[in-house]
């Protein structure tokens, strides 16, 4: 699939903002006031940025407020709404401590839920795809959730749940990395199956048309992978190592040193998980790909 | 709404027979054609001239070749558009409902006026029926010509897909295949007509007709160079003709 910046930016922004909403509102860490001004400053700038951010891939955004109408079928039609819900209910739970230093907590609780909702929806709209294998798995969603509580906990200071959160994402990215590579080939699908050819090895003869089309740039995107474990080396290094190291060499020490470190491990988080979000973009397969004679 | 109905009363689509297609590409002209100056947005080209064509198309006819294990290779000229599957996947994935599959004829359409342009649903098309129209911002697929088949307008031969009507080989069919006794569903069941990709369980309306196998010829003897010619004298024009150059 073509890694449209756009999508990398919205997937990697918003989850990291609506991880560290989740924690807000469980009281992890229990600001008010100005602290907590800048706490949810920071995560509504990741999260509507993020947001914000997904509809520059749009070809047609004034008919954005329709995606609102169909969440009886459509995850992306849920997702619209999850985020706005998360956003409005953690909007007045902010209001409560930064101006009246109070923890209207049933809300908070009820917008971490939320948050996570949206990461889950997020997370459905790549998941659901059988056309895609790659993706068409729960690890997906477990990878979306555990690197978006992983990058709340790491935004949100809570060291030794970060740590751990951390390590799991990890684990969680392994286990996709090595059950996707080898997807598309146990559902099946070849040049056979897409065009019922009986009779032989069916092989692409001349494509439809000497040009590129929408299809080709969307979905048979090929450019790049030739780097991918190198990649993944970095990715992960970025993700998750860099921050863990950090975390755990300063989890006792206080003082500006700590704030620093911290900016250091979010900064490494951030990048990483960009990159290995590229990856699971990049890497992902279509099925339509086998009609060009791409695949396999 | 994106929520697909339970049944349609008619399940209409094409028969593609890739026996008979001989991969001329009048089907993707005359869509193209028809679907550019009609229903809905015009499929644009960018940089038509230039040096990296490129443009919107609803139907393209691929070029495959078959392989058996022994014997020559077989070339399968292969038009592919939408299939209008029953269980459609990129109906159910719209966030705008923009994306319906009609109940009274299963025909799957987009209303411009709703789309959003997010392209969700070309992703989850298995067939790469559906294209993003890069001057219009929204997603075209095949109507099936619905303003065409419907169209009282129009003299009665031509109430079908301008595939079809153009098609100078014959290999498009159109019809109901909802019904077990129109011409369509009698040609899937009598050439075994098949759904593509079928595991992923989308229920293709659309049926394709596998290639018929290839004949095979008579052996010819070896020795026949050496037989005696059958026919020693020459008869009628070429005779005379003979005669008379015998005797110059």
């Amino acid at each position: 699939m073509h890694p449209a910046p756009s999508v990398i930016i919205f997937t990697t922004l918003s989850g990291l903002g609506f991880g560290l909403l989740a924690f807000l509102g469980l009281g992890m860490p229990a600001v008010t006031g100005w602290v907590a001004f800048f706490f949810y400053l920071i995560a509504y700038a990741l999260a509507v940025g993020g947001l914000l951010a997904s509809t520059f891939h749009l070809g047609n955004p004034k008919n954005a407020p329709k995606a609102f109408t169909q969440w009886r079928t459509s995850w992306l039609s849920r997702e619209a709404i999850c985020s706005v819900a998360a956003l409005v209910i953690m909007g007045l739970y902010a209001l409560g401590a930064v101006f009246f230093g109070a923890s209207w907590q049933p809300l908070g609780w009820l917008g971490a839920a939320l948050s996570l909702l949206t990461v889950f929806t997020t997370s459905m709209i790549y998941a659901q795809l059988k056309t895609i294998p790659r993706w068409n798995h729960w690890l997906t969603s477990a990878l979306f959730l555990a690197l978006s509580l992983a990058g709340g906990a790491l935004l949100a200071g809570q060291v030794w749940p970060a740590l751990v959160l951390l390590v799991i994402a990890g684990g969680v990215q392994l286990a996709a990395w090595a059950s996707g590579d080898t997807r598309f080939r146990k559902r099946g699908h070849t040049l056979e199956t897409a065009t019922m050819l009986p009779g032989g090895t069916v092989r692409q003869f001349e494509a439809p048309h000497t040009g590129g089309n929408y299809l080709l740039d969307e979905m048979v995107f090929v450019v790049g992978r030739k780097h991918a474990q190198k990649l993944r080396v970095i990715a992960m290094a970025l993700m998750v190592v860099v921050p863990v190291v950090l975390l755990f060499l300063t989890a006792g020490a206080s003082g500006t040193v700590v704030h620093l470190v911290a900016l250091v491990a979010v900064l490494s988080h951030l990048v990483g998980v960009a990159c290995a979000r590229w990856l699971f973009f990049a890497e992902a397969e279509h099925v339509v790909g086998l009609y060009y004679g791409k695949r396999g | 709404m994106t929520a697909l109905p339970e049944t349609t009363a008619k399940k209409l689509g094409l028969v593609i027979d890739l026996d008979t297609c001989v991969g001329c590409h009048a089907c993707v002209v005359a869509c193209k054609g028809w679907n550019t100056e009609n229903y809905g947005a015009p499929l644009s080209d960018q940089s038509a001239y230039g040096a990296a064509p490129k443009g919107t198309f609803l139907n393209r006819v691929h070029a495959y070749e078959v392989q058996p294990d022994t014997g020559a290779a077989q070339t399968v000229h292969f038009p592919k558009s939408c299939l209008h599957c029953e269980d459609a996947p990129c109906v159910t994935v719209c966030p705008t409902g923009a994306s319906y599959k009609r109940v009274e004829d299963g025909i799957v359409l987009v209303n411009e006026d709703d789309c959003i342009g997010c392209g969700l649903c070309a992703w989850a098309c298995p067939y790469g029926a559906r294209e993003l129209d890069k001057a219009a911002g929204v997603m075209k697929k095949c109507t099936l010509c619905v303003d065409r088949i419907y169209n009282e307008n129009l003299p009665e031969e031509d109430r079908e897909p301008a595939c079809v009507r153009t098609c100078p080989a014959g290999a498009r069919h159109f019809g109901d295949l909802g019904d077990p006794g129109s011409a369509v569903s009698q040609l899937v069941i009598e050439r075994e007509g098949v759904d593509l990709m079928p595991e992923l369980g989308t229920k293709p309306v659309n049926k394709y007709l596998p290639p018929r196998p290839k004949d095979v010829l008579d052996e010819i003897d070896v020795l026949s160079p050496f037989l005696a010619p059958v026919a020693e004298e020459s008869k009628g024009l070429a005779g005379w003709l003979d005669r008379v150059l015998e005797k110059i």
